[in-house]
């Protein structure tokens, strides 16, 4: 890390999750029991915060490069386009059939590898995903990269050569100090991502985005995809379903029925 | 395969144990024979006798962290003790903002999977089975791991119901905490807590929940009255909590808490499939909705078409007419 001024030459990597459209209903494949990703792939819009975070600490810090980092199948790079549109200025996409089934510690372990090369002072990544939802691969990508990490970040700023961060904790928030290189995880609101312009869209066709192979990164094929998952599905149901009870249109008077309801269940 | 030992990651302050962990106990105790509680803080001394009183024979502590994050030292002190001594067959932690650091952490360092979001356990002819909530909650998938012990599962707080078992308190077991170098440099400086009347969302037998639906954020003051009217505590959906109306600590769903009490009251939420998942274990639903064809009424055991900005303030007069009339309790 080059330390012109303070800050200037911060070099931030940001995960970018691609996936499927949250509107259009998912479904599960028959076969192997997983979620089946076709068509078009969208950038996270949990992972909207981690670039407009990336982009305005480099910005605090007098300088420097937002770098783009996502695993994805068929090459994608939709969500990427839109990221870079955003202002990063260029992107690592790991894309390789051999990873299709991949765990979260897997994909930890596929950005790690793309992530060690870049040197980079700070990685970003969402709490969690929209469509995996696990919440560990950030944290299993720190430990592989031997970082620190602070998740759950409500707010984060430089301060002398690190980070301070306001955490989110089940009673408040913790104001947590780090130092860089770090990993942080930031929530939803914790900056307002800006729209893409026009020009930055226009000019993200034309930014750098390095597409990776499995073998390109020196990772074991083995350890990647279904075999490296370890982890299989052994069976999916219906659950059990809740039933609808009584509706009862208001005539001014729904409130004794919440109350007599309250009553019956001893509530009140 | 039979289980024959789990370690429960439990949490603790001031010598009062959090209920997560008593509920991952009670479960963990009908599955292995021996059960170990997991625990950081200075205070293991003082919760040996309800962790005890709960199942666990032993509780492994790493001691007080000092304001160190506690994901890596107590990661790499565990990592040390399964060197030392061998592994349990799994390790069971809870959906904390602190567990699901050391889950994550445990896993990259022992090279082991990690089944998360779990909402239950059985035991399978090939080891534990966890399940999930797929589509909304409409589907469960059931998933083992193949890879050695332990196995590590994170399960969704409110799974469980805690139980007390009327063990001896649990001996303690100091562990050693090794070097972590710079990955453990991350240090908390200082502790905010809000302030919050009335029970803990999570822990309430009551919970007044207010969506879109209430129009404005001021009033967002009939759901707080009516949760201290009935001893609950207020919630709010994603939208509401985005919009700035309340904080995030007051999120029922996916994203947010998952809540079991007695009673539910959903006032002005949809009933989105994300919010479903948070709310849908409560024992007993009320909704009230303008909108005949919500998708809360498929869940609501009572259910109000209804304006919420008119039904509230006639609930919360008629509960003070009730009072005044001294009503029972
Ligand atoms: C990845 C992901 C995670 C999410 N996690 C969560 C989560 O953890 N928790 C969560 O809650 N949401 C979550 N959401 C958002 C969720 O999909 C919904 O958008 C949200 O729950 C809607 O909140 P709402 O019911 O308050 O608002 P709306 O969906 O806008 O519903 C408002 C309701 O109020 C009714 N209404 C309007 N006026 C009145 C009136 N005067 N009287 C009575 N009723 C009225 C309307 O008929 C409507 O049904 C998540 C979404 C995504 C994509
Ligand atoms: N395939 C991926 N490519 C890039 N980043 C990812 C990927 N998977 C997960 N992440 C990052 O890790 C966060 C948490 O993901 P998850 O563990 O799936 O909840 C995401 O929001 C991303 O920031």
């Amino acid at each position: 890390m080059e330390w012109v001024g303070e800050y200037a030459g911060m070099k931030v990597a940001v995960c970018v999750k691609q996936i499927p459209d949250p509107a259009t209903p998912g479904r599960l494949d028959p076969t192997t029991n997983t979620l089946v990703r076709d068509g078009k792939l969208i950038l996270d819009d949990s992972d909207a915060y981690g670039v407009e975070m990336g982009l305005q600490l480099v910005d605090a810090a007098g300088g420097g490069e937002v770098v783009l980092v996502s695993m994805a199948p068929h090459r994608e790079t939709g969500g990427l386009r839109t990221a870079l549109a955003m202002g990063a200025d260029r992107a690592v996409l790991v894309s390789d059939d051999a990873l299709a089934g991949s765990d979260a510690l897997g994909t930890a372990k596929v950005l790690a590898a793309a992530i060690r090369p870049l040197g980079a002072d700070l990685v970003l990544a969402a709490t969690e995903s929209t469509d995996g939802y696990t919440g560990t691969t950030p944290v299993q990508l720190a430990e592989l990269l031997g970082l620190p990490s602070v998740t759950f970040a409500k707010r984060v700023e430089l301060e002398g050569g690190g980070l301070r961060v306001r955490r989110q904790t089940e009673a408040g928030y913790d104001e947590v100090t780090c130092p860089l290189p770090a990993l942080v995880t930031v929530t939803a609101g914790v900056v307002e991502p800006r729209y893409p312009s026009f020009k930055g869209i226009m000019g993200a066709k034309n930014k750098p985005v390095d597409v990776h192979t499995v073998a390109d990164l020196g990772l074991d094929p083995a350890a990647a995809g279904w075999s490296g998952a370890r982890q299989v599905i052994v069976d999916v149901a219906p659950s059990e379903q809740r039933r609808a009870g009584e509706v009862v249109e208001d005539q001014g008077d729904a409130h004794q029925a919440i109350i007599r309801f309250l009553e019956q269940i001893k509530v009140l | 395969m039979a289980v024959g030992r789990i370690w429960v990651v439990t949490e603790s302050s001031g010598g009062v144990a959090s209920p997560a962990g008593l509920e991952l106990l009670a479960a963990a105790r009908r599955l292995a024979p021996v059960v170990e509680a997991v625990h950081w803080g200075g205070d293991a001394a003082e919760v040996a006798a309800v962790l005890g009183g709960h199942g666990a024979t032993r509780i492994l502590t790493v001691g007080d962290l000092e304001g160190a994050l506690p994901a890596v030292p107590v990661a790499a002190a565990l990592a040390a003790r399964i060197e030392a001594s061998g592994p349990p067959d799994a390790v069971f932690l809870t959906a904390s903002y602190d567990q699901r650091d050391l889950a994550g952490r445990l896993s990259a360092r022992l090279d082991r999977p990690v089944l998360t979001n779990a909402v239950g356990v059985t035991e399978g002819a090939d080891g534990l089975l966890a399940e999930h909530a797929a589509f909304g909650g409409s589907t469960v998938v059931r998933a083992r791991i193949t890879a050695p012990p332990p196995h590590l599962f994170v399960f969704r707080p409110r799974t469980f119901a805690a139980e007390a078992a009327g063990g001896p308190p649990a001996d303690v077991e100091v562990l050693a905490v090794p070097d972590t170098g710079a990955a453990g440099a991350a240090t908390i400086v200082h502790r905010h807590v809000a302030e919050r009347a009335g029970p803990a969302l999570d822990e309430a037998s009551v919970v007044v929940a207010g969506g879109r639906g209430l129009g404005d954020p001021s009033r967002f003051g009939l759901i707080e009255q009516l949760a201290r009217r009935l001893g609950g505590a207020p919630a709010g959906t994603r939208a509401v909590v985005d919009a700035g109306w309340v904080p995030y600590s007051y999120q029922v769903g996916q994203t947010g808490t998952t809540v079991k009490p007695t009673v539910y009251l959903a006032c002005g939420i949809s009933g989105a499939t994300q919010h479903l998942v948070g709310m849908k274990g409560a024992r007993h639903i009320v909704a009230i909705n303008k909108d005949r064809d919500a998708p809360i009424f498929g869940v609501a055991d009572l259910g109000v078409v209804g304006d919420v900005t008119k039904v509230l303030p006639r609930l919360l007069e008629a509960l003070d007419a009730r009072d005044d009339r001294g009503g029972t309790q």
